[in-house]
């Protein structure tokens, strides 16, 4: 039976498995084959973040093969999303990745508006980032919380959840639902910001902050968690580009790369925030990212809170009646409101001819959209790029030398969203 | 032009901000291989077949006007003013690259294929297009040569059909437990 090797430090060059990329195969060399077990880990499992299935080998406690399979959470997505309008069409990205669904609407709007060229209000621009932010903040949290109480520490769960509980509560504020808001249209946003928005979101600034503490406090240097998570799921540098890996997990393998600072949108290169790069590669320098993209998330938020402060009054949806609702109000007084409006919500509006590839960066990475327009009122062609389907592909390279009860921690690591990765 | 020197480049387009390089499809890996190694662009970042079956006819998504292009709109109307610009072959595939340089460079390798007819992988050149390429099978029926396991992906392993192409019906599949199978 073989032994785990711990290999505590990150590695040069390459391990990913051959021939094929995304599966770690049993080395007949290394193990007899008669001692190997294969075990179905999910796809019904409680660790798994949804329905992941993962067919495992396992010599002794030593992960010699490992397969994902994928496609338990299959809903044709893209394929409903060209039978849609255009208008129509923003409720889906929001479901693809439930847990960050303001980004995922967000890279929807941006690329529609890049095919339709209109100009954004910059009250828009900047509730955006905002709701961007607090979203990263949401997704987080719901990583930290399951990642480690999948490995033991329970009372993570809690801690995380109670401020994840205050960002639903400001989408409920904003757009009236706790998720899937609908809260960004093509042109700017659904509604004004509403009245007590800016205390509720000051008030949770101050919570998040403290909230980090406690979390850094129970968790960063608590030996269990460090026994589990250092030195495990290693990944290099190498490795994470050729497997297309991105956000916290590359940052977490040296990759000095972020979305916001290097191919800014929104209005990023006006706030001031710093990208948290480890050089470790394993579970616990991306959890070290993800924490410090907290606190720097919150440092945005605040930077917004103040610009929008100043901006009270302003249009917060572009003034075209071709594609954005005329004000409710008008619909009583005007016949050509009541015309655009009935024409956009039967028919909806056009978008010229085009393709376009938009990406920002999602909480789980680079996130794209690529929409294909032939100037009707619905997509050709929808296509996203789910950062968490190209980070499952990098479970067989973290998985060499783990043990199986690693395999928790690293795939938990990835962050996958199973929503997001099966479409 | 930044991108003359690629293998098998037949076309240059510039539209919305973006480049896209048009390559023959027989010198992908070719023009790949070039773009990653001369060029920089390590990162994979999509893969994105589409199927322009029925491009611009009528009763096809989205199209209000007639086959002949009718022009439904007066200036500010809703319609669509003229048919779109008819495409080479029926499927394409979309490769999204990203240079992680400042500023970042991106670039869109575009190769066109009728049905049956195959390409290269790029898994060798990206690792990262191994479950891309996956997709693209699984949902749009294009077949990857020289893939080290292009099985279905995201269907059941017995699914007939690939999905995404736009001769496959929306809801004509039965539904388990209806009574209707």
């Amino acid at each position: 039976m073989a032994t785990v090797e711990r290999r505590a430090r990150i590695y040069e060059g390459s391990r990913i498995p051959s021939p094929i990329p995304t599966i770690l195969q049993v080395d007949p060399d290394e193990h007899e084959l008669e001692d190997i077990l294969t075990v179905n880990f999910g796809p019904n499992h409680p660790s798994t973040h949804g329905v992941l299935r993962l067919i495992v080998d396992l010599d002794g406690e030593h992960v010699a093969g490992i397969a994902a399979v994928i496609g338990y959470l299959h809903t044709g997505f893209e394929k409903t999303m060209e039978q849609k309008t255009w208008w129509k069409g923003m409720t889906y990205p929001e479901r693809i990745d439930y847990v960050s669904y303001l980004n995922n609407g967000l890279v929807w709007v941006l690329a529609v508006e890049r095919l339709l060229g209109i100009e954004v209000p910059r009250k828009a621009t900047w509730m955006r980032m905002c709701l961007a932010e607090i979203n990263r903040l949401h997704s987080h949290l719901i990583w930290l919380g399951t990642s480690a109480l999948e490995i033991g520490a329970i009372s993570m769960l809690w801690y995380a959840f109670r401020e994840r509980e205050k960002t639903v509560e400001i989408s409920e504020l904003v757009g009236g639902t706790r998720m899937h808001t609908r809260y960004f249209q093509a042109g700017g946003l659904a509604e004004d910001i509403p009245p007590g928005f800016f205390p509720v979101t000051r008030d949770f600034c101050e919570q998040m902050s403290k909230g980090i503490d406690d979390y850094d406090t129970i968790l960063t240097k608590n030996k269990i968690w460090l026994e589990r998570t250092v030195g495990v799921g290693l990944l290099s540098a190498e490795d994470a580009i050729a497997l297309g890996q991105s956000g916290p997990v590359a940052r977490a393998s040296g990759i000095d790369w972020d979305l916001r600072r290097n191919q800014p949108y929104l209005a990023y290169d006006e706030v001031e925030f710093s990208v948290p790069v480890y050089h470790g590669g394993d579970v616990y320098d991306r959890y070290r990212v993800h924490m410090d993209e907290m606190r720097q998330s919150v440092r945005i938020i605040r930077q917004c809170l103040d610009r929008l402060e100043q901006m009270e009054g302003e249009p917060w949806i572009a003034d075209d009646r071709k594609v954005v609702l005329p004000p409710r109000h008008e619909l009583h007084t005007s016949m050509e409101s009541l015309i655009h409006h009935f024409k956009i919500v039967t028919e909806g509006y056009t978008v010229p001819e085009g393709e376009v590839y938009e990406t920002i960066e999602s909480p789980r990475g680079e996130l794209g959209c690529y929409v294909v327009s032939d100037g009707g009122p619905k997509p050709w062609r929808v296509k996203f790029r789910a950062p968490s389907f190209v980070a499952l592909e990098a479970t067989a390279t973290c998985m060499t030398d783990a043990a199986v009860a690693d395999l928790i921690a690293i795939v938990g690591s990835l962050d996958s969203v199973m929503g997001e990765v099966d479409r | 032009m930044a991108y003359e020197g690629v293998p098998g480049l037949v076309a240059t387009k510039e539209a919305f901000g973006e480049t896209t390089l048009v390559v023959d499809a027989a010198r992908l890996v070719e023009a790949c291989a070039h773009l990653r190694d001369e060029e920089g662009f390590a990162f994979l970042s999509d893969l994105t077949p589409a199927d322009y079956l029925g491009w611009g006819e009528l009763g096809v998504a989205g199209y209000l006007g007639t086959s002949a292009g009718r022009d439904l709109n007066a200036p500010g109307s809703q319609g669509r003013a003229r048919l779109p610009e008819p495409k080479p072959k029926r499927f394409s595939v979309g490769y999204h690259l990203l240079a992680l340089t400042d500023p970042p460079r991106r670039v869109r390798v575009q190769v066109w294929l009728d049905d049956g007819e195959d390409i290269d992988s790029v898994v060798p050149i990206w690792p990262t297009a191994d479950w891309h390429e996956r997709e693209a099978w699984d949902l749009m029926g294009i077949r990857f040569r020289g893939h080290p396991n292009l099985v279905r992906i995201l269907m059941d392993d017995d699914w007939e059909g690939h999905p995404l192409r736009k001769d496959y019906p929306v809801g004509g599949e039965p539904v388990r437990f209806s009574g209707e199978e």
